[in-house]
């Protein structure tokens, strides 16, 4: 099978477990099963030619430029890790088949996990370092939503965020560090990046890309000191942390270290960095796990110390070491896997994970105890079990290791690691199963059913088989040994066997086991010491770290960004007055090439007028009423100026809109005081003043330069004159600007427009499902109400204008091409006749006469536009790209058809629906229960038989 | 034709200073109300000036093209002056 396909197929099946949800849990569980069971069968085809040493690319070109191309590689290493991630997969969505209770919501489960699998092979087998640079932040973001799955906990939600912090912020260093690597080698692509060893070495940015790569792979498997987060992340449900703590996550940072190892290692700092770093969490994590009481904290500090082990072992930078690596990592997923699902089941089955509050499960769960005393008995490294061999490897290997000039310290140090390795999980082993049966379990426990024990039990015959037979292994393990070495070092020539002969790591082993039986036997006064001993609490230090950087944040970015608005605005009009005096005094200023035009008496008193209301405004704006009537005069004025100056689209647009606008603050306007009250000091309004005088007295000063003077540069409307009617087929620019030169910004535009509409009504339905909804419904209003609700004379005027409103909309809407007007303008004259039946007949007479509710005119409206942008795909031109022709049908005169009418309709509708679904949007607020809906046209009507519902005297008099 | 002409040009200087003259005087009336339905009743003057001046100055120009804005003026120009009244009247202009 591709390897698009491996990739995708998680990706893709991701849907359908959230689909499904409804058609049960074993559905959903089964359609998971069954698509990571395809990626694994497409995965399995390819082993042949892995096996056969060949290297299966695929490739597809997404961003060349950046260097960003889908670039799939699978060789050894890839395949071994997809097989783990994939077949443990199977194994624990088995699992949380049985584990997750009826509570839980399946789907959403089985979609995070499908995501997170996804983002997990894509790592692994992605040649292109961007590419993987993408899965890996996936992968943060899939095991967020896992970790805290259980929302309703917050150890669950502080867990997750907890992860997604430390793994996030290595995953940016490893951005970084990444790109530099790529600059150096020339190419973002694994394969070239491989080859260069020498070059990345000898290169004096070596070293800050190999700390920022290291960072992201430290962080993500929890490699000291960024190992606390990975306990913290055991808050999620059992089956996440099986998966994410044994086989996938945590081995991510791993599978990059090895996947680098070739072109990174090899060097002091590598040896040095890595070494270290794998060697005190080794050591930490083993001890601390010794001490934990929950049996989940404590195999999660045995994972964090056995990922020390394995980033010892790559870190020494020796063949044998990394085969060492290779093979513990083959083990530990097995046996951790088996235990984490264990550790649920005795969770499920005792109803707790306290180890203090357990004992004696030997004779009452028989089968858990098989498993759990097996894989146990592996990690503790026990003979004739997997764990052995690996742990074997890796003290041979440390023997030969010499660390800040010591040949003692390695050495000493892993077996240290390894004896309480061995003391917990003996522990484990002890304190929960052996021992005698007590009688305060919170639940009585007792074997689960086979769904549950099953698929650790198919995990501990690994644990066995490579146990006793390692040879069996030993061709895969040196296949994907190879693979990680590349061509940096020979493939080592040792073999996998249980018996090396009395070597020293024989002994040390033995140290190790018998000083772990030690342990055990001293445990309670070792605990007693260890909880008298004060110890640094890592999620309080990461805590204060993160609420420090806040309020960092905080005390940076509050002053500039408080929520004032008049804030912003004066610091806005600040800056861009300061960068417009700069550029003016330091720039040259050209020669007026125009002269000043001169004014006659009309222009002068139409000035006066806008400026005597610009001046009233200021002064009477406390009184909203009058400001509305001051706006009105400006509107006015504004569009006879746009008329004056030549441009009737924008002055039809600006008129339609300033109707629109007095509606709508009259509507809101019902809801406010009529005065603005005053509430900011003398100072700080001076202040004010100030500011916009300057921002007032700057933009004239442009104004006034920029009209008496040619531009610097050739400006854009030449372009737009020449093409509008050869490209665009419409003599009105404005209007082949909009729906054809700038079609997509205008899509884009219509869609804010439609979200804002449906926002306004979102909210509007909150309000009224609150409990706001009471006191709106029985507001007594702040003056008397005068005259009758629905004017017959309104009544009569509004019919007859509707019909005529409605064909200078449609003809507005056709001219547009040619001549002023379109989509947009006719949308809002249409939309204002509809307002004059509200206003004069009533909402609910009104609402009861309309067949499509608003909703669907906005979302018709946007499906046109999108399908007319998308038809141009069928005739393999870009999206939105316009044709016209001429057509003539008799007895009409020649006339044109153009693709951007149909797009002109998608504007049109959009517009109406927007518009009508705000304004009733905030009619329904003032809805009222002392004043009963009217389902009658008009309130006197003299055909009418029943009593009129209309209280003649003025209210409240 | 020259005397039509120059009939003409002083026919609309004479349009030009009276529409702006009422304009002026609306304002005024504006400005003093000294009741709203005073103010509401200015601004609908001046809407209706502001058509004359639009179509007066579509003849002065000699174009055509200004003829839809005058239409979109005087058709839908009475809304907001009835909104305005409602809101007086009434508060809520949709009842």
């Amino acid at each position: 099978m591709s390897l698009f396909f491996i990739v995708a197929l998680p990706f893709f099946g991701a849907l359908l477990p959230g689909l499904m949800n409804s058609a049960g849990r074993s559905a959903c569980a089964g359609v998971t099963f069954t698509i990571t069971l395809a990626a694994f069968v497409g995965l399995l085809t390819n082993l042949p030619a892995i096996i056969a040493g060949d290297i299966v690319m695929a490739r597809v070109d997404w961003m060349p430029a950046l260097g960003l191309n889908f670039t799939l590689m699978l060789d050894g290493l890839g395949f071994f890790f997809a097989l783990l991630i994939l077949g443990i997969g199977l194994l624990i969505i088995a699992y949380a088949r049985q584990y997750l209770s009826r509570n839980d919501h399946m789907g959403e489960f089985f979609t995070y996990l499908l995501l997170f699998q996804g983002a997990m092979v894509g790592i692994v087998l992605s040649d292109n370092i961007l590419l993987l640079l993408i899965f890996w932040e996936l992968t943060s973001l899939s095991s967020f939503l896992l970790i805290g799955y259980w929302k309703h906990l917050p150890e669950g939600r502080q867990g997750a965020r907890m992860a997604l912090t430390v793994t996030g912020m290595g995953g940016l260093a490893m951005i970084a560090g990444m790109l530099i690597l790529g600059q150096i080698a020339g190419s973002y692509d694994l394969s070239v990046i491989l080859q260069n060893r020498e070059l990345i070495q000898a290169d004096p940015l070596y070293l800050p890309a190999l700390i920022l790569i290291l960072l992201g792979c430290f962080t993500k498997s929890a490699q000291f000191p960024f190992h606390f987060w990975l306990p913290h992340a055991m808050a999620a449900p059992t089956p996440v942390s099986a998966y994410l703590h044994s086989a996938t996550m945590v081995k991510a940072g791993i599978f990059l270290m090895a996947r680098m190892w070739p072109v990174l290692s090899g060097t002091p700092e590598w040896f040095v960095i890595v070494t270290t770093a794998g060697l005190v969490t080794m050591v930490l994590g083993a001890v601390i796990a010794l001490f934990k009481h929950d049996l989940k904290a404590l195999l999660a500090f045995s994972t964090v110390s056995h990922l020390g082990l394995i980033t010892m072992l790559l870190g020494t930078g020796t063949a044998f070491g990394a085969m060492a690596a290779v093979f513990h990592i083959l083990n530990h997923a097995t046996f951790k896997a088996a235990l984490f699902m264990s550790a649920g089941i005795i969770d499920h089955e005792a109803h707790t994970r306290d180890i203090r509050r357990l004992g004696g499960l030997r004779t009452l769960m028989p089968v858990t105890f098989v498993i759990v005393c097996l894989a146990a008995l592996s990690m503790a490294g026990i003979p004739l079990l997997n764990g052995f061999l690996s742990k074997e490897m890796m003290l041979e290997e440390a023997n030969h290791t010499k660390l800040f000039g010591s040949p003692w310290l390695v050495p000493v140090l892993a077996t240290v690691g390894s004896l309480f390795s061995a003391a917990y999980s003996f522990r484990l082993i002890g304190h929960v199963f052996l021992g005698p049966v007590r009688d305060d379990y919170p639940a009585k426990p007792h074997d689960p059913g086979a769904g549950l024990w099953l698929p650790p039990a198919l995990l501990i015959v690994p644990v066995i088989v490579i146990g006793v037979a390692p040879f069996v292994a030993e061709p895969f393990v040196k296949l994907v040994t190879a693979a990680v070495l590349g061509t940096a070092a020979d493939l080592p020539s040792a073999h996998l066997k249980i018996w090396h002969g009395l070597v020293p790591a024989l002994y040390m082993s033995i140290i190790a086991v018998v000083g772990g039986l030690g342990m055990l036997a001293i445990f309670n006064p070792a605990l007693r010491l260890w909880e008298n001993a004060r110890r640094p609490e890592a999620k309080v230090i990461f805590e204060w770290l993160v609420e420090s950087s806040a309020r960092l944040a905080q005390l940076l970015i509050l002053p500039l960004h408080n929520g004032s608005f008049s804030r912003y605005a004066a610091i806005g009009t600040i800056a861009i007055v300061i960068a417009g005096y700069y550029a003016w005094a330091t720039g040259t200023i050209g020669a007026p090439t125009y002269a000043m035009q001169t004014a006659d008496p009309v222009l002068i008193s139409g000035w006066c007028m806008l400026v005597a209301a610009t001046l009233g405004m200021v002064f009477l704006h406390r009184n909203r009423f009058l400001s509305l009537i001051l706006i009105g005069i400006v509107g006015l004025m504004v569009s006879i100026g746009f008329v004056f100056l030549s441009a009737p689209d924008l002055a039809m647009t600006q008129f339609t809109v300033e109707v629109v606008t007095i509606i709508l603050m009259l509507l809101a306007l019902n809801f406010l005081p009529n005065r603005t009250p005053i509430e900011s000091s003398v100072l700080r309004r001076t202040r004010d003043a100030g500011v916009a005088t300057a921002g007032g007295l700057a933009s004239f000063a442009l104004a006034y330069h920029y009209l008496l003077r040619d531009p610097v540069g050739a400006p854009i409307s030449e372009f737009h004159l020449a093409n509008s009617y050869k490209g665009g087929g419409g003599t009105n620019v404005v209007n082949v600007i909009l729906v054809d030169f700038r079609g997509f910004d205008t899509f884009g535009e219509i869609i804010v427009l439609s979200i804002a509409a449906l926002l306004i009504y979102a909210l509007t339905e909150t309000l009224l499902d609150g409990p706001v909804r009471a006191r709106l419904l029985n507001r007594t209003p702040d003056q008397p109400r005068a005259g009758d609700r629905h004017p017959m004379m309104m009544v009569v005027l509004t019919r007859g204008m509707m019909p005529v409103v409605m064909m200078v909309g449609f003809y507005i809407f056709l001219s547009g091409h040619n001549e002023p007007g379109g989509g947009f303008i006719a949308g809002l004259i249409v939309s204002i006749g509809v307002v004059m039946q509200y206003m004069a007949s009533g909402f609910a007479w009104t609402s009861a006469r309309l067949k499509y509710p608003y909703h669907g005119v906005i979302g018709a409206g946007v499906l046109v536009a999108g399908f007319t942008g998308i038809g141009s795909w069928f005739v393999d031109k870009p999206f939105l790209t316009s044709d016209f022709t001429y057509v003539r049908i008799p007895p009409f005169e020649k006339f044109e058809l153009a693709t951007a009418a149909l797009f002109d309709v998608g504007v049109f509708l959009s517009v109406v629906g927007a518009v009508m679904l705000s304004l009733e949007s905030f009619s329904r607020l003032a809805r009222r229960a002392e004043t009963p809906e009217s389902l009658h046209p008009m309130d006197i009507d003299p055909s009418r038989t029943d009593p009129p519902d209309v209280q003649m005297k003025p209210e409240g008099s | 034709m020259i005397l039509a002409t120059q009939f003409l040009n002083i026919a609309l200087a004479i349009t030009f200073i009276a529409l702006a003259l009422g304009q002026i005087l609306s304002m005024v009336r504006l400005v003093l109300g000294p009741t709203s339905g005073d103010r509401i009743l200015a601004l609908d003057t001046m809407v209706i000036n502001a058509l004359g001046l639009v179509v007066v100055l579509g003849i002065h120009q000699g174009v055509q093209i200004y003829f839809e804005v005058a239409l979109l003026i005087a058709m839908l120009g009475f809304v907001s002056t009835v909104a305005l009244a409602r809101f007086i009247l009434r508060g809520d202009i949709i009842e």
